[in-house]
């Protein structure tokens, strides 16, 4: 019963990249579509659940010293499986997103979930707050890259809204509008929090 | 609850030399599994994007090349009848770096098509050379008589607006794919 606030609790009162800030690198630069945040977010909750489950399993075989080591080797493990399976069946997502599928080792959200959660928790609380988190994370930034679509291209995932001449605001697609996007959804967030009051 | 292994440098090694054995076992699967399905993906673009030069072909394009200095000639026949020449060139003079491209061309040397396979130019302003309104322009055109530099440069090519480094990239790029076209077309006569 008390198992599912761990996988609430990245959705919204710890959601990664609204509340935590944690991941930015991803989220400011691949969010110029709502697909590339959609598939961004399926790789980061794949690598964030199986990372959590190997961990909070292998938590008393790992010594302390070589901990982050060791997490390191588990996450990259499930990063280069991710790499490859999407090379091999979503080619044109796998060219879309580029460098940052391998650099979702390097993602704080994940060794953070790992050093924070996974290494002190049993199997169950672990693979949920994996889960919790990737979706929080997921949602984030499909929000993110839905909004600079429609304004930048005007369209969504490649769904075109307006007609071929329509004129955009080109710069939601350019990287300050990552940033202008980015604060202005912390800052309602914010706001949604302050109101929910938690 | 097992209580937590020692620091200790004997600990240390075993745990991380384990981890690393099953990891990498794991991994070894999955690139066995994932082997052929990523080169036939990475098959079936290249043969997509040739067929968007090139009229119908029903040759092996793949099993037919020749790669000189990068750039890539695609022999393509359709019943044994020569259909054209899809050549996948680039440029590093774009105003973000790299851009690839693939070209299509007649057995006459004239353009058939090209297509923009991959670039990292300006939103908005250089992504404009992968729009069909500028590479219309080309269509059809020989470079034998077609100067490939934009008009400002004294060629023939009407330049994009606001993307004048990006239209020359272009022209670059296609340029290179004749050059490398005709070196190929030397070569293969002469052993005729």
């Amino acid at each position: 019963m008390g198992n599912l606030k761990y996988l609430t609790n990245g959705l919204l009162k710890e959601n990664p990249t609204f509340v935590i800030v944690l991941g930015t690198c991803p989220t400011l630069a691949i969010t110029t579509a709502a697909i590339n945040g959609l598939g961004m977010g399926a790789a980061t909750t794949f690598v964030l659940v199986f990372s959590n489950l190997f961990i909070s399993l292998l938590k008393n075989f790992i010594p302390d010293k070589v901990r982050i080591a060791a997490f390191i080797l588990v996450i990259a493990t499930f990063v280069t499986i991710v790499d490859l399976v999407m090379k091999a069946y979503t080619p044109d997502l796998y060219k879309a997103l580029g460098i940052f599928i391998p650099l979702i080792v390097v993602n704080c959200i994940i060794l953070g979930r790992a050093e924070a959660f996974a290494q002190k928790n049993s199997v169950l609380p672990s693979i949920l707050d994996g889960l919790g988190m990737g979706l929080g994370f997921t949602l984030a930034i499909t929000l993110m890259g839905s909004i600079r679509e429609i304004l930048g291209s005007g369209s969504i995932f490649n769904i075109r809204l307006l007609g071929d001449n329509a004129s955009t605001i080109l710069v939601f697609i350019l990287p300050p509008g990552a940033f202008v996007t980015y604060g202005f959804l912390i800052a309602i967030m914010n706001r949604i929090k302050v109101k929910l009051n938690i | 609850m097992a209580k937590k292994l020692e620091s200790t440098l004997i600990n240390m090694i075993l745990s991380l030399v384990l981890i690393s054995m099953v990891m990498s076992a794991a991994l070894g699967f999955v690139y066995m599994k994932t082997k052929d399905p990523i080169e036939a993906a990475s098959r079936q673009k290249e043969i997509a994007a040739i067929k968007q030069v090139l009229p119908e072909f029903d040759s092996d394009p793949v099993a037919d090349k020749t790669e000189k200095d990068g750039v890539i000639v695609y022999q393509v026949s359709k019943q044994n009848q020569p259909v054209g020449f899809a050549i996948k060139t680039f440029t590093d003079k774009g105003f973000g770096g790299h851009v690839e491209i693939m070209a299509g061309f007649l057995p006459d040397g004239s353009i058939n098509n090209v297509v923009v396979l991959s670039h990292k130019e300006t939103p908005g302003l250089g992504t404009k050379m992968t729009d069909p309104k500028f590479s219309y322009q080309f269509l059809g055109k020989n470079p034998a008589e077609f100067i490939l530099k934009v008009k400002k440069d004294g060629g023939q090519v009407d330049a994009i607006t606001a993307a004048t480094v990006s239209s020359r990239a272009y022209c670059d790029a296609l340029q290179r794919a004749y050059t490398t076209l005709k070196m190929v077309n030397d070569s293969l006569s002469a052993k005729q």
